[in-house]
C-alpha cells in the first residue's frame, strides 16, 4: 500500500471503535496497517529498552540492539559513555556494522569506505578531492535522539521529546530495584548471551501472556506433572499472588504474599540457603541479615514493562516486533554481580526452561502462533478481557489489583495502547 | 527397533580400535540411523534408552564454540533432564508437539574423528525437514557424537548439534534434534 494512503488511513481511524474497557477487536493483531501505526506512535516514540550497560563492559564496546525492527547499535565510546547510533551509512544508506558484537573505535563503511568514530562523527571518506569545498557536518550517523539509563538497563526513544524514563516507569521503577535487590552488589551482568526464539504471531500476544496467571496450569500442566516445580499452585485458585496495572502499560504478578506466607528464603527460585552458601553470605554481608532474608523471601519481580521489557523472575525478555505476524523473544539469563553460585544455577534454570527448546517457552510460544492463527478468524471478531472485573481493586498506591489469575493486567495494557494509539487525533 | 537394526548397530570387538575402519564406519552409520529413525518416529522410551548416564545433549547458540558452562545454549540437558523432557513429552499435553511434527531427517559426510578402546567420536551434517502447524522448517546442523560401547552395543554419551544459523533467531525447536 502507498504510503499516502496508509497516512490518511492513520488520520482517521479511531481505536475506541476496537479497544473498550473489557473487550478488543480481533483486526488489532492482524491488520498489517494498524502495525505500522504501532511503529511510529508506540515502537518510534516512546521509551523502548534497548540493552544493558554490561553488554558493552569496556570503552570501544559495542553490541547491536534495536528499536522495534529497526537496529541500533549501542556503544560505548572511547571517553566511556553510553550511545545509541542508527547503523546507517549516511551516503548511500549501506548498513554500516555487519556485526553483532565487537570492540572497535571507529566503523568503516564497506561501501565506498566512509569511516564514522564511535561517537557517530564523520572522519573522513576515501578519494577527498570529490568532495572539495564542501562540509562533513551533517553526515554523521543518525543517533537514538532520547537515551536514558536506569540502574544499567538504557532505553532509547525516537521522539526528541516527551515524557522522562522516570515518568514512563512510574510504579513499575519499584519493581526494577526489587530486581536488583536480589544482587550483592545492586548490579546485573549480562553475559550468558541471548537466546533469539522466533515466533510466527504478534508481538501483542506475548505482551499480553506474560503477565497472565490464567494460562500457566494449563500451557503448562506437562511441566508441573513431570517436575516438583511448586509454580503451580500460584495461579490456582487459593493463591495469594496479585496481578496488578502500574499504568503507562507496565504490569505485574506479585508473588510476594505468597512467598511470605511460606516465609522460606529462596523458595521463590526452588532452592534454599544450605544450597547457596556463598550468595547468602555475600546477601547477608551486603544488606545485614536481616533485609537479606526479606529479600530472600520476596524473591525477583515479574514484571512487564510497556512494551518490550520483560523480566521473569530469572530471566530477562526483550520482545522485537519484525512484522505484523512475527516477533522474536531475545532472552537471557539473570546474572548478579558477584554471586557465581546462584548465577550458575541461574543459568541452567533458564536454559531448561525458556527459548525455542524450553520446556517453558516453547509452549508459551505455541500458543502465541495459535493465538494469531486464530485472531485472523472472522467471527466472533471481539475477544474478552472480563476475567476478575468483580474482584478489582486498587492496592495503597492506587494500582489496579486483582487475583493472581485475573485480568486485570492485560486491560490495563489496553488501556495505555489506547492512550498512545489515539494521542494524534 | 528391528532385530536386524539390533545387530547392526552391536559390535562383538572388544576393542573398537582393532575393528577394520570400513566396519567401525559401517556399525556407526547405523546406529547413527538408528538413533535418527527413533527420533523422527518419536518413539521417546527407544531413543531416551540410548543415552549414558553420563549423556551430554546439547544445541548450542550463538557459535559451536562456546562454552556452555558459562553462555546460553538452545539446549544443554544432561541426563537427569533428558528425562524430563522425555516425560513431558510423554504427558500428551506438551502442547508445541501435540500435534506432534512430521519429522525426516538426512545424515551425511559420517566422519570418524577419533577411535579409543571403547568409544568413538564421530562427525555428520544432519538436514531435518519438519512439518507442523506453523508450516515447513528446514534445519541444518553440523553434529558431533561421541558414542561408547556398552555391553556389545553403541550407546550415546554425546550429541552435538550445531545449527548452522544458531547465531540468529530459530523457530521453536521441541522435537527430538
Amino acid at each position: 500500500m502507498p504510503h499516502a494512503a496508509v497516512s490518511e488511513a492513520a488520520e482517521t481511524r479511531d481505536y475506541r471503535a476496537l479497544i473498550e474497557p473489557a473487550r478488543i477487536n480481533s483486526r488489532l493483531y492482524y491488520d498489517p496497517d494498524i502495525f505500522q501505526e504501532e511503529l511510529e506512535r508506540i515502537w518510534y516514540r516512546t521509551w523502548v529498552y534497548v540493552g544493558h550497560t554490561s553488554e558493552i563492559p569496556n570503552k570501544n564496546d559495542y553490541v547491536t540492539k534495536s528499536i522495534g525492527p529497526m537496529p541500533v547499535l549501542m556503544v560505548r565510546d572511547k571517553d566511556g559513555e553510553v550511545r545509541l547510533l542508527l547503523n546507517k551509512c549516511p551516503h548511500r544508506g549501506n548498513q554500516l556494522c555487519a556485526y553483532q558484537k565487537g570492540n572497535r573505535t571507529s566503523f568503516t563503511c564497506p561501501y565506498h569506505s566512509w569511516t564514522f568514530s564511535n561517537t557517530g562523527e564523520l572522519m573522513g571518506y576515501a578519494l577527498p578531492d570529490g568532495y572539495e569545498g564542501q562540509d562533513k557536518k551533517g553526515l554523521n550517523l543518525g543517533k537514538v535522539p532520547r537515551i536514558a539509563i536506569y540502574r544499567g538497563f538504557v532505553f532509547g526513544s525516537m521522539a526528541e521529546d516527551g515524557p522522562s524514563i522516570e515518568e514512563h516507569l512510574g510504579g513499575a521503577k519499584a519493581a526494577l530495584d526489587q530486581l536488583l535487590d536480589n544482587s550483592p552488589t545492586g548490579e546485573l551482568e549480562l553475559t550468558a548471551g541471548f537466546l533469539q526464539h522466533r515466533t510466527k504471531a504478534n508481538w501483542k500476544f506475548m505482551l499480553e501472556n506474560e503477565t497472565d496467571g490464567y494460562h500457566p496450569g494449563f500451557v503448562h500442566g506437562s511441566v508441573f506433572q513431570v517436575t516438583s516445580s511448586g509454580i503451580g499452585s500460584l495461579y490456582g485458585a487459593d493463591s495469594t499472588a496479585l496481578t496488578r496495572d502500574y499504568g503507562n502499560g507496565h504490569t505485574e504478578f506479585d508473588l510476594r504474599p505468597e512467598w511470605r506466607k511460606h516465609d522460606k528464603p529462596l523458595q521463590w527460585f526452588g532452592t534454599s540457603p544450605e544450597r547457596l552458601p556463598e550468595y547468602v553470605k555475600a546477601m547477608n554481608a551486603a544488606y545485614g541479615s536481616e533485609r537479606a532474608r526479606q529479600i530472600m523471601i520476596d524473591g525477583s519481580p515479574h514484571v512487564m514493562i510497556f512494551p518490550n521489557l520483560f523480566i521473569a523472575e530469572i530471566q530477562i525478555f526483550v520482545l522485537q516486533p519484525i512484522a505484523v505476524d512475527e516477533t522474536i523473544q531475545h532472552v537471557t539469563a539473570v546474572q548478579f554481580k558477584g554471586a557465581p553460585d546462584i548465577n550458575r544455577r541461574l543459568r541452567q534454570q533458564t536454559m531448561g526452561s525458556v527459548g525455542p527448546a524450553g520446556l517453558l517457552l516453547a509452549d508459551d510460544t505455541e500458543m502465541y502462533e495459535r493465538n494469531h492463527r486464530g485472531a485472523k478468524i472472522l467471527d466472533p471478531e471481539w475477544l474478552v478481557l472480563t476475567r476478575g472485573l468483580h474482584r478489582e481493586r486498587r492496592d495503597e498506591s492506587g494500582f489496579r489489583i486483582a487475583h493472581s489469575t485475573d485480568e486485570t493486567p492485560q486491560r490495563g495494557i489496553w488501556r495505555h495502547y489506547l492512550n498512545l494509539m489515539n494521542k494524534a487525533r | 527397533m528391528t532385530a536386524l537394526a539390533m545387530d547392526l548397530a552391536t559390535v562383538s570387538a572388544p576393542d573398537l580400535a582393532a575393528l577394520e575402519l570400513a566396519t567401525l564406519q559401517q556399525r556407526v552409520a547405523q546406529f547413527l540411523y538408528l538413533e535418527a529413525r527413533l527420533a523422527d518416529t518419536h518413539d521417546y522410551d527407544g531413543w531416551e534408552a540410548l543415552w549414558t548416564d553420563d549423556a551430554i545433549y546439547w544445541v548450542p547458540a550463538n557459535g559451536e564454540d562456546i562454552d556452555p558452562e558459562m553462555q546460553m545454549s538452545v539446549l544443554y540437558d544432561n541426563r537427569s533432564r533428558i528425562g524430563v523432557r522425555i516425560r513431558q513429552l510423554k504427558t500428551g499435553r506438551r502442547h508445541t508437539q501435540t500435534p506432534r511434527s512430521e519429522l525426516a531427517r538426512l545424515i551425511s559426510n559420517i566422519e570418524i574423528t577419533d577411535v579409543r578402546a571403547n568409544e568413538v567420536d564421530v562427525r555428520a551434517n544432519v538436514l531435518i525437514y519438519e512439518d507442523n502447524l506453523r508450516g515447513d522448517t528446514l534445519w541444518a546442523a553440523r553434529n558431533s557424537y561421541r558414542l561408547r560401547m556398552v555391553e556389545g552395543a553403541f550407546r550415546l554419551v554425546r550429541k552435538k548439534i550445531a545449527l548452522v544459523n544458531n547465531h540468529k533467531p530459530i523457530y521453536t525447536l521441541s522435537f527430538l534434534v
